[in-house]
């Protein structure tokens, strides 16, 4: 099969008869966005073409004027751009995440952007839509990468906040997604005492709330008596765990809620105690049965462990190859 | 298993000593002999399996999944038993049965050769991960879970209420699973003893100095000697024989046997392997061929001579003399030395600085003189301790080298490093040809913080020009400035010099790669 209208670019992917970019790391005229994390959603482009919810969350991060111009696109709505036809589909990896199907002349190629399998309250869920060229992420792309199911995590979680009723806990979680992801999963797991949020949480929470997604009593943990939060579950961004904040809490228990937490040496060099292994990405099984479903003539991988992916993919008889694509997920290690 | 396991997870993800050795404590408290001695044995790493050697499990982990994976994602993870514990396929069921740590060690320490591979499998599989990375951990020894063998000592101390000394005193005397200190320490037998036998005491250590500690010296306090680039060693003397013993305690007698020679006397002296005689030293250089050896050829021992230069006395015949104070076990050295049947000795000699003005002078003399590391300072009145006792020994290095170096490749690190790009190659520029190339002459993974750890694996990963396996080359333009104790001919090194304990003094983002050393400037600090 050759597909010769999607290109890569410094920039990032480019459908050419389209004229638009995907995920672009540098201001285009025309930016499909597949989800609002800063990585792939930056502001400064002409017109962006996203779902409402990533529009909200780009414009709750860069304010109204991110871009010139904006189109919502519902899940299973149609646009034209030229002669290619844009459509998006829910990729389950945060709320608002979509995957990008182009269809040109017959061919259908899926950009899935960043997506998981596993159960999340806070998001539609994944969807397979068959296609020719299958884009894929692949960050937990090698098979040491097999994630636990998330209710089991929260319990290790739970567990431990019984057995030190007195210590603070502090749950380290990326600020879009995951943690909205995990309160909603603690409430789930019946925990019905107040959440409290670093203040870097807020916005997004409130965001999240006004979709429609419940999360219960959330207050801030910017108060001035560290000693009020004794026994509490805060949430912070990874980035606070390390900071005097953090430390002066009472006898903190630090916890950090990430797909990295299943190497033992990674967490144990951030310095957490409780390692929660919580990904909003697929796993290797969850990356191979996705792939095996959409059975796709072609797979490419845009960035992470992408020569294991692509090896698995050939011995499943699938093509495969690297995009390489720059500029995305350091920031997320 | 299971509890070992759980200790294991506890103490890789405790963030404080205390709590550390909380959950030493009670699981030692908890655990039954013998799956305790085996389980401190996996901990200190006193475990040995015949059989089971890292080759054996990657062997098993590539045929199990697949090579190219496996290879893939060790390179990844950075750590043989982690790697495997995470992708060995099999999910064990729920009523799985984990057979007790006792009968796991026995049998994987007797398994044969051919049975190896099979019979960890069979282990593996009814494992849960953690438990899989806990028996593969035994196995490949490394525990690194930041639990030291004092602190396990210690933990057997508070668990049983005993003094941690007698405890030490004695370590060199048992191999696992410890049947006799647990004899002793659970009351059905009296406390084994190290008197008449070959075998290790443990070594009292110095600490660094400081220039506010220089300041408060009353050197009339402190004896000076030399510190000497050799090996500290300890040679044994008892009716079992004469030992000579490494300072960690490895049987070092086997690489040294004109050392180890028949002797009358009876007793244990701390002291140096030097290479050379005492009248003409050689470099360490010399010294580090006799020390990769496990054996010496007669031919070897003529090659590179070695000899001890002792300076301390911890008993001579049946005295234990580690209680006196240092001046007087000085005295006995000197005593004993007329009486000393060995064939190749001296003692270390003793400096009389009266000023700082002139211990200061001492220390400058050191980088002239080579061979010699440093100043030791030891006070007069110190009885002879296990392990480094603040304020007691002192070691005063010279100042090191240093020399401003290019990158030229990149390794991922082990361990708690296993996600970075921690190991380097530093190259200086040689004239070939009338050309200027870099050669590589140094290996440094030490001497930077966790945030210029982050800042080099970003570097190493953006400007990444070829990959060899887990080896990144990189292109050609970070300059660091490398500190190194010395620097040596080396036949093995394509440059024609190795140095010596290479580190990282500063990165020098700013400096022009040209700028950097030359390798005919390195030549001139040779010794």
């Amino acid at each position: 099969m050759t597909i010769n209208w999607m290109h890569v670019a410094p920039a990032g992917l480019c459908c050419s008869p389209a004229n638009a970019w995907i995920d672009p790391v540098r201001p285009q005229q025309l930016a499909l966005i597949t989800h609002g994390h800063a990585d792939h959603a930056r502001a400064g482009h002409g017109h962006v073409i996203a779902t409402p919810q990533t529009l909200d969350i780009m414009a709750s991060r860069y304010g109204q004027n991110f871009a010139n111009e904006v189109t919502a696109l519902e899940y299973g709505q149609y646009m034209r751009l030229g002669e290619v036809e844009i459509s998006l589909a829910p990729a389950g990896h945060v709320l608002g995440s979509a995957q990008i199907i182009l269809d040109f002349q017959g061919q259908r190629l899926i950009a899935a952007g960043d997506y998981k399998r596993k159960s999340d309250p806070t998001c539609e869920p994944f969807e397979i839509v068959p296609c020719d060229v299958f884009i894929t992420e692949a960050t937990f792309g090698l098979p040491v990468f097999r994630h636990p199911e998330p209710e089991d995590e929260i319990n290790k979680l739970l567990t431990s906040h019984r057995l030190f009723p007195e210590r603070s806990v502090v749950v380290g979680a990326y600020a879009l997604g995951k943690a909205q992801r995990l309160i909603a999963l603690l409430r789930k797991a019946g925990y019905n005492e107040p959440v409290y949020l670093h203040g870097a949480m807020r916005n997004l929470c409130d965001l999240y709330h006004r979709w429609g997604v419940e999360l219960g009593e959330l207050l801030p943990a910017t108060v001035v008596d560290k000693q009020s939060l004794k026994g509490a579950i805060i949430i912070a961004p990874p980035s606070a765990l390390g900071t005097k904040w953090a430390q002066r809490l009472h006898d903190p228990l630090i916890c950090f809620a990430s797909g990295w937490m299943q190497v033992r040496q990674r967490a144990k060099q951030r310095g957490v105690e409780l390692p929660l292994i919580l990904s909003d990405h697929a796993d290797w099984d969850d990356l191979l049965a996705t792939i095996s479903e959409i059975n796709p003539a072609e797979v490419w991988v845009t960035h992470g462990r992408e020569e294991a992916l692509i090896h698995a993919c050939e011995k499943m008889g699938i093509t495969a190859k690297a995009l390489s694509l720059i500029g995305y997920e350091e920031a997320e290690q | 298993m299971k509890p070992f396991a759980d200790l294991l997870e506890a103490l890789i993800f405790s963030p404080r000593r205390s709590v550390k050795s909380a959950h030493l404590v009670r699981w030692i408290k908890q655990t039954s002999f013998p799956d305790k001695g085996w389980g401190i044995a996996a901990l200190i790493g006193e475990l040995n399996f015949p059989h089971l050697k890292a080759s054996v499990i990657r062997q098993l982990a590539s045929e199990t999944t697949d090579a190219q994976l496996f290879e893939y994602s060790y390179d990844f993870v950075g750590d043989l038993a982690e790697t495997v514990a995470l992708l060995w396929p099999a999910v064990p069921q729920q009523d799985a049965v984990i057979p007790p740590l006792t009968e796991i060690t026995e049998t994987l320490q007797a398994v044969s050769k051919a049975q190896a591979k099979e019979q960890l499998a069979a282990y593996l599989d009814v494992m849960t991960v953690s438990q899989r990375w806990a028996c593969l951990k035994m196995a490949t020894g490394g525990m690194r879970v930041g639990c030291s063998a004092r602190m396990v000592r210690l933990a057997l101390a508070e668990a049983y209420h005993a003094d941690v000394a007698e405890i030490e005193e004695i370590w060199p005397l048992l191999t696992p699973p410890y049947t006799e200190l647990f004899d002793w320490l659970e009351g059905r037998a009296e406390r084994p003893s190290a008197e008449g036998r070959s075998v290790f005491r443990p070594m009292m250590l110095a600490n660094p100095i400081e220039d506010s500690q220089l300041q408060e010296l009353n050197l009339k306090d402190w004896q000076v000697e030399w510190k000497w680039d050799g090996a500290r060693i300890q040679l044994v003397s008892s009716d079992e024989g004469v030992k000579l013993f490494s300072r960690s305690g490895d049987d070092m007698s086997a690489a040294f046997p004109e050392l180890v020679t028949p002797m009358q006397w009876r007793g244990v002296l701390d002291g140096e392997i030097l290479a050379g005689t005492p009248e003409q030293i050689n470099s360490f250089n010399q010294l580090q061929q006799r020390l990769n050896r496990k054996k010496a050829s007669v031919k070897l021992q003529q090659s590179h001579p070695v000899f001890l230069r002792f300076y301390d006395i911890l008993w001579h015949e049946d005295n234990d003399v580690r209680g006196l104070p240092l001046e007087q076990r000085r005295q006995i050295l000197t005593q004993q030395a007329d009486r000393l049947d060995h064939p190749h000795f001296d003692i270390s000699e003793q400096l009389y600085p009266q000023t700082a003005e002139a211990l200061s002078a001492l220390r400058e003399e050191c980088r002239n003189q080579g061979l010699i590391e440093g100043l030791m300072l030891k006070h007069r009145q110190s009885a002879y301790h296990a392990g480094r006792i603040k304020g007691h020994w002192f070691k005063w290095k010279r100042d090191p080298l240093s020399a401003d170096l290019v990158m030229m490749y990149a390794q991922r690190g082990h361990g708690k490093r296993s996600s970075f790009y921690s190991d380097f190659s530093f190259g200086a520029w040689r004239q070939t040809e009338g050309e200027l190339e870099l050669v590589p002459v140094a290996k440094a993974y030490s001497g930077f913080t966790d945030s210029e750890l982050k800042q080099l694996d970003k570097f190493v990963r953006e400007h990444t020009t070829q990959k060899f396996g887990p080896v990144r080359e990189v292109e050609h333009k970070l300059v660091v400035e490398i500190a190194f104790d010395s620097i040596h001919h080396s036949s093995r090194h394509k440059s024609g010099v190795a140095m010596r304990f290479p580190r990282f003094h500063a990165i020098r983002w700013d400096k022009p790669v040209e700028e950097a050393e030359q390798l005919d400037s390195l030549m001139q600090w040779i010794e």
